[in-house]
């Protein structure tokens, strides 16, 4: 066997000879069917012959598969034959499949065996196909979505559906080709498409596919009496079909950015890539929030102003930065929605479904019932805002998580480092070099540590490493309490700089607004400074694996950004809600909002400087007064975690700022040209590979978890138990915001008593803690069950792992019988005398 | 393409979205890329689907494919006369397999015929050594490359013939997803939920 493969690519004339797509269509088959064939045209030439067996085919009979076909003769023959192959088989021990010369007859069967025609063949994969349209099929009849059909989450050694071939031998391709016509057929026009798109076969092959199931449609629909609704089904149908894919190209038209990103990975590959993608999900994260509060919030309230104490400050361009003056008493804020129900008539009905509806003021309208109660949709709003957002996140880590992490215990880091390393995404010539280059230092590498199994350290060196990972991890840690804690004390020392300055009367305005940015700026200081330290003991730690280092960056980076949100956190609902009339507030909400407005622009502030300094300047200077080569290397982890942050503080501005997710989507859209252009020009292709799927799967996890959990706690617990301010806002005069929807409950059990069984039910599942721990201990079963499964899979592998290594030794035994039985039939007469001599 | 006149019919058009992972938009644009390669071979009516070949040559000068060490065994996988020169669905072929949207099986088949390079259906020693020679330019010494392959072979061969079948091949190459998947999916379902969600304010504002 070893022989076929090894060619000499060198021959000219093997080359020739070898399997080319045009020839193999008649090469895949079932076994049965094969020897079969061969014994009426063995001397046809499959287009597998090579150079060498050539001789051999030439010096052989031609109805050596005959001779396997007639039992009783096998068996003489194997009987005679035994010691001979015994023998033949001792040796072959030794040293397996190898220095073995096949027949061309085995050959011709080998080059047909299932495996190997496995998306070469056109028969192959039309029965293939097949049988996956069937599968299908039967599925549809029994679960109408079929949306996850072909993951590959499923099972990674898949049967491929070959069975079906062995059982019919006669089959002929071009009636396999029409069953899958006619499946074709049968399947819905989504799944069609998908499964057409799918195949492996040229465009031409399946543009026929797809005329003839057309076809046979029309046929069908056309050709019998058809009564009058299923003609308008097929109509539909075509209707849906239209419709969809206008859909799928608008959908198309919104993918943002498609030039830039494509020169960004064909420069830096996937790793930089995805810091861009990354980017852009939260974008569209953005956009969602954006477009739900502002179709059911800002326009609603925007089309009926509440009557506003007629004092205006005027614009003095500070607003801007801190949010407040002018900006504190407009839609952007929490204070400025009101309380009551919007009844106007249909308009605003009008503007809350469609925005073009909004323009025809004019009329008068009749209905009256339609009415608008704000708090309720405030209440509504942001809790299925933030529901929705939730879903997408757990939906899309589950998948990530599913598509990272196998369950298999054996790795083949070799091979997949000469089969998955290359990004085929990079068409610069100096980073397909350096590509190239990393790739065989980490080869090298490998190697290394495949031929000489680590060294081990001595205990000394050992508790040196332990010292200095010890030592990084206590400058981290003291430095990040530190900085803590100082923000900590200076919130403390600007709240009670307020409540001065609220009792004092005379000062000047400008100046106080000013000193409002003081606490954010800190912030967005320590969070531009403290990484740099963190990098810095990451250097005196020395990793030796780059993953290990991005983890224990990460985590690092998370702990600073964690704390510091959890220290604002407490100040803003601890501090200023819990008595807002002592730095004369009278919304707090408003205020809360104003101050993560600041913060999420501070922040963007400070990564502008950060590329502006870090990035540009540095570059700069490295290259003419350090004279390095090297430009440096855009850090992904840090730039991934500062988008995170920012994220988590428009979570947490939502419910106060319902126009916060406007200024971060224009946030986030200056940050992409700002960060690409200087990507572009001050960086290089990271010299550390980035395991690109991980590293997605590890951005969504952190998002969803400490970020996104952490901002719906927070809100949640401002709608709770915190007390909304008296006199401003959606929610006033309520004990909390949560009351809206009490209340609501209540009125609808007044005016209809036969939804009392909904408010019951509303109070127990809301208000009991029973049914949190109910529904809280279901999912940890849930959860414990998955594992379980998880566990019993891997079991499972293994023992199938065992077992495919047990049929390739089958498959070794078999060829060599069948190559045995040949030798034997080639040359009977000297076997005989042979064999004579021998007993 | 100044003038207006038709490359495509619409049935050929609808024919190649259902096939391919392209709209139409991106077909026509697939055509002008593809009838820049060889403008004077190359018709601008392709009504009557004709039988033009563009040579290996011509193919790997395009920018996607220049710098790509494999440029060649990927033009030789998808043309049909596997000697390299592509008709236009060939073209397109290629294009829709290696674009974002190509489902992962879809590409592990194609990137099998790729990295196969005597075409035996098997990737053997010899096919994983062109393959490392390709990826490193050269720059491993000739032991170092066949070590590298008699590992990379003991690893990922499941059933003991020393060589990677296809379903080998796939097993391995789904431990190493090193794809991005972020696809619009994601956002279809997002503006579906907004969808779903102004209905149910509608609903709850009519009742």
């Amino acid at each position: 066997m070893a022989r076929n493969v090894n060619f000499d690519l060198n021959h000219p004339l093997m080359e020739a000879g070898l399997e080319s797509p045009v020839d193999e269509e008649g090469v895949h088959d079932s076994f049965n069917q094969l020897i079969a064939e061969q014994s009426q045209n063995g001397g046809i030439s499959d287009g597998y012959e090579l150079q060498q067996l050539q001789r051999e085919l030439d010096e052989e009979g031609r109805d050596d598969v005959a001779y396997l076909s007639s039992p009783v003769r096998e068996f003489r023959g194997r009987n005679k034959g035994r010691r001979d192959v015994e023998w033949e088989e001792d040796e072959r021990q030794t040293d397996p499949l190898i220095a073995e010369r096949w027949s061309s007859a085995t050959l011709r069967i080998l080059s047909s065996m299932p495996s190997r025609t496995i998306g070469r063949s056109r028969g192959a994969i039309i029965s293939q196909y097949y049988n996956r349209t069937m599968q299908l099929r039967r599925r549809r009849q029994s679960r109408p979505s079929i949306k996850d059909f072909s993951r590959s989450a499923r099972p990674s050694i898949r049967g491929y559906g070959m069975e079906a071939d062995e059982a019919d031998g006669e089959d002929t391709e071009v009636s396999k080709r029409e069953r899958l016509v006619n499946n074709l057929q049968n399947l819905s026009v989504t799944d069609r498409i998908r499964m057409l798109r799918a195949m492996p076969l040229s465009v031409a092959e399946k543009n026929e596919l797809r005329r003839l199931a057309l076809q046979k449609e029309k046929q069908t629909l056309s050709g019998s009496k058809l009564p009058c609704c299923s003609r308008l089904k097929y109509y539909i149908i075509i209707a849906v079909r239209q419709s969809w894919y206008s859909w799928l190209s608008f959908l198309h038209s919104l993918q943002l950015w498609q030039m830039p990103l494509k020169r960004v990975s064909g420069r830096f590959g996937t790793g930089v890539l995805s810091y861009f993608i990354f980017l852009k999900t939260l974008l569209y994260f953005n956009l969602f929030l954006f477009l739900v509060t502002g179709a059911f919030l800002v326009l609603p309230q925007a089309v009926h102003p509440p009557m506003l104490p007629a004092e205006r400050r005027p614009f003095s361009g500070l607003e801007l930065l801190t949010g407040a003056g002018c900006f504190s008493d407009s839609v952007m804020y929490y204070g400025y929605y009101s309380n009551d129900t919007l009844h106007k008539s249909c308009k605003d009905d009008g503007a809350v479904q469609n925005d073009s509806v909004s323009n025809s003021t004019g009329h008068d309208c009749v209905s009256k019932r339609l009415s608008y109660k704000m708090s309720l949709a405030y209440f509504f709003t942001i809790g299925m805002a933030f529901f929705i957002t939730c879903i997408i996140l757990v939906y899309s880590m589950s998948k990530s998580f599913g598509q990272s992490f196998r369950i298999d215990k054996s790795h083949s880091i070799l091979a997949m480092k000469a089969f998955c390393s290359w990004d085929f995404k990079v068409i610069k010539k100096t980073s397909v070099k350096l590509m190239s280059e990393n790739i065989c230092t980490q080869l090298k590498e490998l190697l290394a540590e495949v031929n000489h199994k680590r060294v081990k350290n001595t205990v000394g060196q050992k508790l040196c490493r332990l010292m200095v990972h010890g030592l990084a991890w206590t400058i981290c840690i003291v430095s990040t309490a530190a900085c803590v804690t100082g923000i900590y004390f200076f919130s403390d020392y600007m709240h009670q700089n307020l409540q001065q300055s609220s009792r004092s009367v005379n000062q000047d305005p400008l100046l106080n607004e000013a000193s409002l940015l003081a606490l954010p700026v800190l912030v967005s200081l320590i969070n531009l400074l403290l990484p740099g330290l963190f990098n810095l003991a990451a250097w005196m730690e020395d990793y030796e694996s780059p993953s290990v280092r991005t983890y224990v960056a990460i985590s690092r980076n998370l702990m600073l950004k964690v704390s510091v949100l959890g220290v604002l956190c407490y100040h803003w609902l601890g501090r200023v809600a819990a008595d807002p009339n002592s730095i004369g507030l009278k919304c707090w909400e408003s205020f809360v909002g104003q101050e993560l407005y600041r913060f999420l622009l501070m922040d963007f502030i400070f990564t502008l400087l950060d590329t502006l300094f870090g990035e540009f300047l540095w570059g700069l200077f490295s290259e003419k007064v350090l004279r390095r080569r090297r430009k440096p290397a855009f850090d992904i982890a840090r730039n991934v975690l500062e988008l995170i942050y920012g994220q988590t503080l428009a979570w947490l501005g939502v419910l106060f700022t319902p126009l916060l997710p406007a200024v971060q989507i224009l946030k986030l859209l200056l940050l992409f040209y700002i960060k690409m252009s200087s990507v572009m020009m001050n960086c290089q292709a990271p010299r550390k590979p980035y395991r690109v799927s991980q590293m997605t799967t590890i951005f969504i996890t952190l998002l969803c978890f400490p970020s996104f959990l952490g901002a719906s706690v927070c809100v949640t617990y401002t709608m709770w138990s915190i007390k909304p301010s008296v006199s401003c806002g959606p929610f006033r005069g309520l004990q909390t915001m949560f009351q809206a929807g009490k209340l609501w409950v209540q009125e609808m059990e007044k005016h209809d008593p036969k939804l009392s069984v909904v408010a019951r039910a509303h109070s127990y599942l809301v208000e009991h803690p029973l049914f949190l721990f109910v529904g809280a201990g279901i999912f940890l079963i849930v959860i414990y069950f998955y594992s379980q499964v998880v566990d019993g899979q891997r079991k499972i592998i293994s023992l199938l792992q065992e077992q495919i290594e047990n049929e390739g030794e089958d498959k070794k035994f078999l060829i060599t019988k069948l190559q045995s039985i040949h030798e034997q039939k080639r040359t009977p007469a000297r076997r005989l005398t042979s064999q004579d001599s021998t007993c | 393409m100044g003038n207006k006149q038709t490359t495509f019919t619409d049935e050929q058009l609808e024919a190649f979205q259902d096939c391919t992972f392209f709209t139409r938009k991106e077909i026509l644009r697939l055509h002008s890329r593809y009838r820049e390669l060889a403008p004077h071979l190359v018709p601008l009516d392709y009504t009557n689907n004709p039988d033009i070949r563009v040579p290996l040559a011509l193919i790997v000068t395009m920018p996607e494919l220049k710098e790509n060490p494999f440029r060649d065994r990927i033009v030789e996988t998808f043309s049909e006369d596997g000697q390299g020169n592509l008709s236009f669905n060939d073209f397109v072929d290629m294009f829709s397999a290696l674009c974002e949207t190509s489902p992962r099986e879809l590409k592990t088949i194609y990137a099998f015929k790729i990295y196969d390079f005597n075409r035996d259906n098997f990737i053997c020693k010899d096919d994983l050594q062109q393959t490392l020679t390709l990826l490193t330019k050269g720059e491993l010494t000739e032991d170092e490359v066949l070590l590298v392959c008699d590992k990379a072979l003991e690893e990922a061969d499941l059933d003991g013939d020393s060589k990677l079948s296809f379903s080998d091949f796939q097993n391995m190459i789904s431990k190493a997803p090193d794809f991005l998947r972020y696809n619009h999916v994601l956002y279809s379902h997002l503006y579906l939920c907004l969808l779903l969600l102004l209905l149910l304010l509608l609903l709850l504002l009519s009742g």
